[in-house]
């Protein structure tokens, strides 16, 4: 257990890498897209297998990967920083997307479209930032009181709280807006354009550009600020970090209040997107994210984002192929062959002993 | 225990002298003890309930169904107590195992059954019920446990939903949502057990409970418990102790799910029916927080905080209302409390973790566990690694 005896290989990260590996990383991340955008045209038919225009999957992928991306980013984060499963982080994104439904709703008394491109991008910021901050305040506010009394105890302990937390977080909600699912009013236009012979909406290319956004913001602040050098070192080692003048509690602060933003955005996205939200979306949504960011490996915030592409291609093409009542059965059971045969993760490192 | 020490306080001068030796022979004999515990406490609670403020809730009968009910949770207390508070390992998927058990029987005993058509008799099933759960936690703990305990957490949390998720979606075997109906009442040499007469099974329950406990305890003071109790204070110390602590922490998770299968047939016989609904999340979690409030790690804690929770999610709750309606206390009167359940165990759970983690009735070992102070130890242990960097490049 003591950190003395880990090897300590690896050297510090480096924060600007060289062009080659930049160039490298985006062929990488094109081909797989190709491959996807192929795959997603398969279907079956009673004749066999055959192939259609997979544009609208491909977007369905895209926007339910950025969905889980945002999510799993808050995982390993958290799960960087203090080395806790944060088990109330599904249900902090399903509490992001009541809160982002009510502002549409009571305060903006929103009912249809938005058909004026401008007052839309108002209402959506409006919308999405106090959602955000409202989410970061409320990860905080549960990191001070529920986790952080119980940084020195044992492991137990803060998983449980972890668990009674999330309870809290599923039944205040269900306390407050019912069981049943809760109509989220649909701002976006239901407008489509033909692209690559398949239709595309504007409300889905919106998502993935806001989650490619946040996603890019975060690896800016992360790499080249002084918080996120704060955090990438108390991520590192605690006490050297704090013998060197970084303030431990703010800089866990701001890394739940990260987390849960994003799980706020994300809450926004799937809202706008689905139309409906309920109050027990927060458990497959956590559980799929977890093993994303498992399978990007635990740490990383650039596997995290990984990973969730790759659980949302699971998915989706389960269900391109008809099988999405199973889709959940086949991300768990990617999680557990990950924990069997890679429990590092796709670019995590040495974590596996310990792990 | 607490009871024959009850009765024993009649005569106040030797109160003292003849509590101790009830606590020097219970220590001796403890088996026994537990028997005769049970067997009073069993006598006594219907008995109790024949007299005014139980009374007037509801008549003895349902009383009695209702604690046959809570002895289902308290088995399943017993066994999460031996996962979590014995060898110290989250398990957030209880149910999973209670649903095999459960689905166990209902396959070897219903008419029902789309594929099949068996009757297996209820006895021997019990031990068929936590094998097979035993099988499956061993399945299931043999990749995870390899890892650190937070992976084990949430590989059982999905473990949990995705076990009825199969049972609901694979309704070519199980019938699906409507379930497995008709399972075959247990018979106990020529007596037929019935619905209608909840007393047969109240002391199957008692007699099953019993002897689950006193197989606990002497689990608990044999070598494997000493090695739970070892991986779970310090896993490294205990392995170069000469513990393997795989195999240790392997079989505290097919123990904790053989009497999950227990529970699961006892529960199919007696309701007579096995739907995959039965075995929500929610399940676990109340198991996780009755063996919390009880006291992780102590055994007769963890039985009384089931039957305490038990007692209150299906009595209490269900009770406030009419009573604040009858006082017409304003507010109050319109809550429905049974909405609130899951809500209050949240809290609980949180204000037990942060104010008093060795639950109601704690294990003196535990407690001193639970409350340690920061060292160095506890530091280094939490502490950053330099392998977990989180914020690596892009």
């Amino acid at each position: 257990m003591s950190s003395a005896s880990q090897p300590q290989a690896r050297a510090t990260p480096s924060f600007r890498p060289d062009a080659a590996r930049a160039i490298r990383a985006a062929a990488v991340v094109v081909v797989a897209l190709l491959a996807a955008y192929a795959l997603l045209g398969l279907t079956q038919t009673p004749a066999g297998w055959a192939w259609t225009n997979p544009t609208q999957q491909f977007m369905n992928f895209l926007t339910l990967g950025a969905i889980y991306a945002l999510i799993a980013l808050g995982y390993t984060m958290v799960y960087g920083i203090i080395e806790l499963i944060n088990f109330a982080h599904g249900d902090l994104f399903m509490f992001g997307a009541f809160v982002a439904m009510w502002i549409l709703t009571v305060p903006l008394g929103m009912t249809g479209a938005v058909e004026n491109p401008l007052q839309l991008i108002v209402i959506l910021v409006v919308v999405m930032v106090p959602t955000m901050i409202f989410m970061g305040l409320l990860g905080t506010f549960i990191e001070r009181f529920a986790y952080r009394p119980l940084r020195h105890a044992p492991r137990l302990a803060p998983l449980i709280t972890a668990i009674g937390v999330s309870f809290i977080l599923i039944n205040v909600i269900y306390v407050v807006f019912g069981p049943s699912p809760v109509n989220v009013p649909q701002v976006f236009p239901l407008t489509r354009f033909e692209f690559l012979g398949g239709k595309i909406s504007f409300l889905s290319l919106f998502m993935v550009g806001v989650s490619v956004f946040l996603m890019v913001l975060l690896q800016l602040f992360v790499g080249r600020t002084r918080l996120g050098r704060a955090m990438r070192s108390t991520a590192q080692d605690r006490e050297a970090a704090e013998l060197m003048g970084v303030d431990i509690n703010q800089t866990i602060a701001i890394t739940f209040f990260i987390a849960a933003a994003l799980a706020g955005a994300g809450g926004t996205i799937q809202g706008l997107y689905f139309g409906s939200v309920q109050f027990n979306l927060g458990f497959f949504v956590g559980l799929k994210a977890f093993t994303a960011a498992v399978l990007g490996g635990i740490g990383n915030t650039t596997g995290a984002a990984l990973g969730g592409f790759i659980i949302a291609f699971i998915e989706v093409f389960a269900t391109q192929l008809g099988y999405s009542r199973w889709s959940e059965v086949a991300v768990f059971t990617v999680l557990i062959l990950v924990l069997v045969f890679r429990p590092s993760g796709i670019l995590g490192q040495q974590l596996g002993e310990r792990a | 225990m607490t009871a024959t020490a009850g009765a024993a306080g009649a005569r106040p001068g030797g109160f003292r002298a003849m509590r101790d030796r009830v606590s020097t022979l219970a220590a001796a004999h403890r088996s026994i003890t537990i028997i005769v515990g049970w067997i009073i406490v069993a006598t006594a609670l219907p008995i109790l309930m024949l007299l005014p403020p139980f009374s007037t809730f509801q008549p003895q009968k349902l009383w009695i169904d209702g604690f046959t009910n809570a002895g289902v949770f308290i088995l399943l207390a017993l066994g999460l107590n031996m996962v979590v508070g014995f060898a110290g390992l989250l398990d957030l998927g209880y149910a999973a195992f209670y649903a095999i058990g459960a689905y166990t029987y209902a396959f070897a005993a219903s008419p029902t059954v789309p594929w099949i058509s068996l009757h297996v008799p209820f006895w021997p099933m019990l031990l068929v019920g936590a094998a097979v759960a035993a099988m499956f936690g061993i399945l299931l703990g043999a990749p995870t446990l390899r890892l650190r305990g937070d992976y084990l957490a949430i590989v059982t949390l999905g473990f949990g939903e995705i076990v009825p998720a199969v049972f609901l979606n694979a309704d070519k075997v199980t019938n699906g949502t409507n379930g497995i109906g008709g399972v075959y009442k247990p018979e106990l040499l020529g007596y037929q057990f019935t619905l209608g007469n909840p007393v047969p099974y109240y002391i199957a329950m008692v007699a099953i409970i019993a002897v689950v406990m006193i197989f606990v305890y002497r689990l608990q003071d044999s070598r494997l418990g000493r090695a739970w109790m070892a991986v779970r204070e310090d896993e490294l110390a205990a392995a170069s102790n000469g513990v393997n602590t795989v195999t240790t922490k392997l079989l505290a998770f097919a123990l904790g799910a053989s009497t999950a299968g227990l529970a699961g047939v006892f529960t199919a016989s007696k309701l007579t029916l096995v739907s995959p609904d039965q075995f929500s999340f929610s399940v676990s979690f109340t198991i996780l927080a009755m063996v919390v409030l009880g006291g992780m790690g102590n055994v007769w804690g963890v039985a009384m905080g089931a039957f305490i929770l038990y007692t209150i999610q299906s009595v209490v709750l269900k009770q406030l209302n009419p009573f604040f309606h009858t006082l017409n206390v304003p507010f109050l009167k319109d809550i429905d409390f049974v909405q609130y359940q899951f809500l209050l165990y949240g809290v609980a759970l949180v204000g037990m973790m942060l104010l008093r983690p060795e639950g109601l009735f704690p294990s003196s070992r535990r407690k001193r566990e639970l409350h340690t102070e920061l060292d160095d130890d506890v530091g280094d242990e939490l502490g950053p690694d330099p392998s977990s960097s989180p914020m690596e490049g892009v």
